[in-house]
């Protein structure tokens, strides 16, 4: 158990490393943030003032190492646009955008694996082929059209929620604002969530359906029938067990596409989160917020997966075993 | 105890109903152990699937009743026959290795049947299954009670699987193949200690297998089926040793013995038919070599001959037909 830890916990190291490296790279790639920074009327020596006072003066292994020793302390430097500490504009959003990332994901696991139950137990009822057909709308459809579809029926045509913004939002504690506390935070949060959760919904619902079924047909189903257990056991815990093995891994996978595909959906919906942020950063070409964001994608995306391995072993006595048997 | 009368499953496919039992009657006495032998997809394990009701869609019994303790279970609703599961009729599968839950332990297994078929505390439950546990032979219970289907061999996880089937003390067994995927030198400790379990509880069992050596040993009476049918019925030395159905003759004749060498095994020409083609008449009659007219016409019922049951034409009491003397013959060198 320990030895697998410290395994994937050095393999997690690796993989930050190497998106330092990429994040990194984006300083020496996308031009120079002096120019931009200061304007036309600047003179030599203000430039290399500013240089220095950046960093940029010296060698690039020491930059990387700059770098590597800030952003392992959540240190990003200064935003090129807004001359504010990087972190403090991402800590800003984030509560934003988690809340949103967040309840998505409870929307789409919650439904996915109970729609993916009914309709693998229910699968010659109509109701089941009718949820079957329109999961392929959501396979297919991409997130800001479903966004913009909803923001048309619901907002301007019904005008039952609101089409934009996060609505009011409370603070708790030194930074993080909620909008989960509040009426018109509660109902701007519901199209963008359900917008974002969508496609992992129905993602998760087939997924479900298919390893339901897989798992139907086993011996070890027949055989618990054979023993006389009522359906619902059989169904619901000695079905649904095997089948969420398989599903633990996509649903982590799909955690962090929530939070990486949350940009599109915070575009759409004006949403004041890190996606956002982002898309302002790129359009000011504000690298070190660019690499920032980065950087925290690729920490919530190995974090997950390491979650996700513990969780396997939690599930699976196999694995816990050690040295017996298969 | 059971009885079986006039059984037929249907599978409807695109291209037809598929006819995989057909006009199936047997009865089964407290205590006793029947054999059912015959090749692959002669209907052994839809028999038994049949009885316990756990066809696979869009298999269905279409005729024919099911009575146990003189009490019929075809018709119940589903809702009354999940009880009757376990309780009163048990089932062991082929393959012990894919029959228990991989992510629940035995001890787990063992007390949620218990306790599905029997008002017991949690406690009371694990008490149960400890003692079932011994009673099957496993080693030390105390601490496998926790253990995990992974961590028990092939023959250990069979004795858990018998364990599991008789743990409501059902009063009839069906074993599907009970021996077939476990090591040689293992199948004879498990029917071993499935026969004594059932001889000490009284409880009935329907044997399924291919292997005539397993039957030889363990059953009483023996069935024999073919395509879907039930060709000869009776008791296993009658069977044994003087077959009346040429099929069960021929069947008898392809054992290996390892006492008497014959140069080469003796084979029945020809395969079974597949369901979806079965001839005429008695479905044996193409590779039969005393089929006549009458063969391809009618088809028989079981009846008397020798010492069993057997359907065949040549047994008929008002009419028997004649045996082709130019193969009687050869046909009794095959014969012990």
């Amino acid at each position: 158990m320990l030895a697998f830890l410290i395994q994937r916990v050095l393999q997690a190291i690796f993989v930050m490393f190497v998106v330092a490296l990429i994040s990194f790279s984006l300083f020496h790639y996308v031009g120079d943030p002096v120019l931009n920074m200061l304007g036309q009327e600047a003179t030599e020596a203000d430039r290399a003032a500013l240089r220095a006072q950046l960093g940029l003066d010296q060698p690039v292994v020491v930059q990387f190492w700059n770098f590597v020793v800030n952003a392992a302390q959540f240190e990003f430097g200064i935003s090129y646009r807004s001359a504010r500490p990087v972190t403090d504009m991402i800590l800003e959003r984030l509560p934003a955008t988690l809340e949103l990332a967040i309840i998505s994901a409870i929307f789409a696991v919650v439904m996915g694996i109970l729609l993916g139950i009914y309709t693998a137990l229910r699968r010659r009822s109509w109701l089941a082929n009718f949820i079957m057909t329109a999961s392929l709308i959501g396979v297919s459809l991409p997130t800001f059209l479903i966004g913009v579809l909803l923001i048309y029926v619901f907002a301007v045509e019904l005008g039952w929620l609101p089409a934009f913004g996060r609505g009011e939002t409370v603070r708790l504690g030194d930074w993080w604002s909620t909008g989960l506390l509040t009426a018109s935070g509660l109902r701007s949060l519901i199209l963008p969530a359900i917008t974002l959760g969508l496609f992992q919904l129905t993602l998760i619902m087939r997924l479900v359906r298919a390893e339901m079924l897989e798992v139907l047909s086993t011996d070890y189903i027949k055989f618990a029938r054979a023993r006389g257990l009522s359906k619902r056991v059989v169904h619901l815990r000695h079905a649904l067990k095997n089948t969420m093995i398989p599903v633990i891994t996509i649903i982590g996978l799909q955690l962090g596409t929530i939070i990486a595909f949350a940009i599109i959906t915070e575009t759409v919906f004006q949403w004041p989160g890190v996606g956002a942020l982002f898309i302002t950063a790129v359009r000011f070409v504000d690298v070190p917020v660019m690499a920032a964001y980065l950087m925290m994608i690729a920490l919530v995306f190995v974090v997950i997966n390491l979650v996700v391995d513990l969780l396997y072993y939690a599930v699976d006595p196999r694995l816990r075993a050690q040295g017996g048997g298969k | 105890m059971l009885s079986v009368r006039h059984l037929r499953v249907e599978f409807p496919t695109r291209h037809g109903t598929l006819v995989a039992l057909d006009d199936v009657s047997f009865d089964i006495a407290p205590g006793e152990v029947l054999g059912v032998v015959g090749e692959s997809g002669a209907g052994k394990s839809m028999t038994g699937n049949a009885v316990i009701r756990l066809l696979e869609p869009p298999g269905h019994i279409a005729a024919g009743e099911v009575l146990l303790s003189g009490k019929r279970i075809d018709d119940l609703p589903e809702e009354h026959f999940v009880p009757l599961r376990g309780r009163h009729i048990g089932m062991i599968f082929q393959d012990p290795l894919t029959s228990l839950n991989p992510l629940f332990s035995v001890g787990d297994q063992l007390v949620e049947t218990i306790r599905a078929h029997l008002p017991m505390s949690e406690k009371q439950a694990r008490e149960e299954a400890l003692r079932l546990l011994r009673e099957v032979g496993i080693p030390a219970p105390e601490t496998r009670l926790d253990s995990y289907p992974h961590q028990f061999s092939g023959g250990m996880r069979q004795r858990v699987v018998i364990a599991l089937a008789l743990a409501a003390r059902p009063e009839f067994i069906i074993a599907d193949e009970p021996t077939t995927a476990l090591d040689v030198s293992v199948q004879a400790q498990i029917l071993a200690l499935l026969k004594r379990l059932c001889a000490d509880h009284g409880t009935a069992v329907m044997l399924v297998t291919h292997d005539m050596g397993v039957i030889a040993e363990t059953a009483d009476r023996v069935a024999v089926m073919y395509a879907g049918r039930l060709i000869e019925i009776g008791p296993v030395d009658e069977v044994i040793r003087n077959p009346q159905h040429p099929y069960t003759k021929g069947l008898m004749a392809s054992i290996p013995g390892i006492a008497k060498r014959l140069e080469r095994l003796y084979q029945i020409e020809g395969s079974m038919p597949r369901l979806a083609a079965i001839p005429e008449g008695c479905a044996f009659n193409p590779r039969c070599p005393h089929a006549q007219q009458r063969c391809r016409a009618e088809r028989p019922d079981l009846m008397p001959a020798g010492g069993s049951q057997a359907a065949c034409w040549l047994h008929d009491p008002v009419d028997p037909l004649p045996l082709r003397q130019d193969l009687a013959g050869e046909e009794v060198s095959h014969v012990r």
